[in-house]
């Protein structure tokens, strides 16, 4: 039955390019056997993850028990009413919060041993992350916003320049370096900080609720950006509630009480019944 | 189809396959149009019931061609279309059936079959992305057409959410 987490995939990803990485914290007892697995590494996996939040009243348990794995190269959306623990899923896999129990794996390596300071290394440059109210740093120009990863690992300011025009123009924001953030509409807002997570050019894109507090034209906008990433071979993992963002991702989780209760890959195969021509057909 | 039909008439006379062409400009590609076939059996029926008439005209090279105008009948029937207002979608009522019967049965699991139709929505849904994308981004008509076709799919899949909810919660 399709309740049961999915078995896990096959996983084979081109080699990835040598590059220097920090030595880990602290080394997981079961370092060994996840790094004898990191060869058939998915850009992201995890085990068992499981978080709590222990607030006034009864304990919520958010996430119980979660495997996931994500290839290179995939679009997965995971979807689900809000109070799921789709969110609190996203933040656990991105560092932002940390499991009570269960492991995260980064193209294999295992991120038991990270402490606060590591995770902040990773998400400028494993990770990039995109949220709801877009997070920009509102006193600093749109420009410095998108450079100011860049810098923070350690690229050359030259070089941060080229990353953000190249980015600002791609996503249709030229003219607007000098803006601040506050001058910008929601969906320049939220290109803007989609700029800022891809300047490092991170392996994996988490979205959390990305088209959460834009319009209709705005959603539309983030929905074409993401797509366009992905075919450009973009690894994106999406958090949402709304199901015409969800059907961009090739792959759609379905979340429901802390678990993953549906895990479906979208072939574009047409649907079986009346499909696309039915609910278009004007009947009278 | 014989509303529509008779609506495209009421600018002037036409005959069958520009009635098809004005359709296919109208609602651009995302709309599954009729066949030549279907249009041509409907204005025989609408001829029958007196709300347009045709007329033979000579072709020199071809048969004739019969070019059909609305009638006094068939334009009071098209401002009667134009008084009512139309019915509300429906809940998917067969597959709302297979749910709430599920337990009796013994032979569905309910959550296994919220899943199957959800995918088949958000296949669907991603057909009407693709269609969106690639249909004439001017033609607004056609654009309204499959983002109405999607929020009603959407409407469903959060329907289906709402049930799966509601049984997860019990479960």
């Amino acid at each position: 039955m399709s309740r049961t987490p999915p078995a896990p995939r096959a996983e084979n990803p081109p080699p990835r390019p040598e590059s220097p990485e920090p030595p880990p914290e602290r080394t997981a007892p079961h370092a060994e056997i996840s790094s004898a697995r990191a060869g058939e590494a998915a850009v992201l996996r995890a085990e068992n993850l499981v978080k709590t939040h222990y607030g006034e009243g009864a304990p919520a348990h958010a996430v119980r028990g979660v495997d996931l794995s994500v290839r290179r190269g995939e679009f997965v959306a995971v979807t689900g009413p809000s109070g799921a623990g789709k969110s609190t899923l996203l933040h656990l896999l991105g560092g932002l919060q940390r499991p009570d129990s269960g492991s995260i794996w980064l193209d294999g390596d295992c991120t038991d041993g990270y402490g606060e300071a590591r995770w902040a290394v990773e998400r400028r440059r494993r990770i990039g992350i995109v949220f709801q109210f877009f997070n920009l740093v509102s006193n600093l120009s749109v420009a410095d916003n998108v450079e100011l990863p860049a810098l923070l690992a350690g690229v050359s300011r030259r070089r941060a320049r080229a990353e953000r025009q190249q980015l600002l123009s791609e996503l249709g924001l030229q003219g607007k370096e000098r803006s601040m953030p506050g001058e910008l509409s929601g969906g320049e807002q939220q290109r803007v900080a989609l700029a800022r997570a891809l300047v490092n050019h991170p392996p994996l894109l988490l979205a959390d609720e990305p088209a959460g507090s834009l319009d209709s034209k705005g959603t539309r906008e983030v929905t074409r950006l993401l797509s366009r990433f992905h075919q450009r071979g973009q690894t994106i993992l999406l958090v949402t509630h709304d199901a015409r963002l969800a059907s961009a991702a090739d792959r759609v989780i379905s979340f429901f009480d802390g678990r993953i209760a549906d895990d479906a890959e979208l072939d574009g195969t047409p649907s079986r019944g009346t499909g696309i021509s039915g609910v278009l057909e004007l009947r009278d | 189809m014989r509303l529509p039909l008779l609506a495209l008439l009421a600018r002037g006379p036409a005959h069958g396959y520009e009635l098809k062409q004005d359709l296919e400009q109208l609602l651009g590609s995302a709309y599954p149009q009729p066949n030549v076939g279907q249009i041509y059996v409907t204005l025989g029926r609408l001829e029958k019931s007196g709300l347009i008439e045709g007329e033979e005209v000579e072709q020199s090279s071809r048969p004739n061609k019969k070019i059909y105008h609305l009638t006094d009948a068939g334009r009071e029937a098209l401002r009667a279309w134009y008084e009512e207002t139309a019915d509300e979608p429906r809940v998917r009522d067969e597959f709302f059936m297979k749910l709430a019967l599920a337990p009796r049965t013994g032979l569905a699991d309910q959550i296994a079959l919220i899943n199957k139709q959800r995918r088949q929505y958000l296949n669907t849904m991603r057909e009407l992305s693709r269609l969106a994308a690639t249909e004439d981004r001017d033609n607004r008509v056609s654009q309204l057409l499959i983002e109405g076709a999607m929020l009603h799919l959407q409407a469903d899949l959060d329907w289906l959410e709402r049930c799966q909810e509601e049984l997860e919660e019990q479960g």
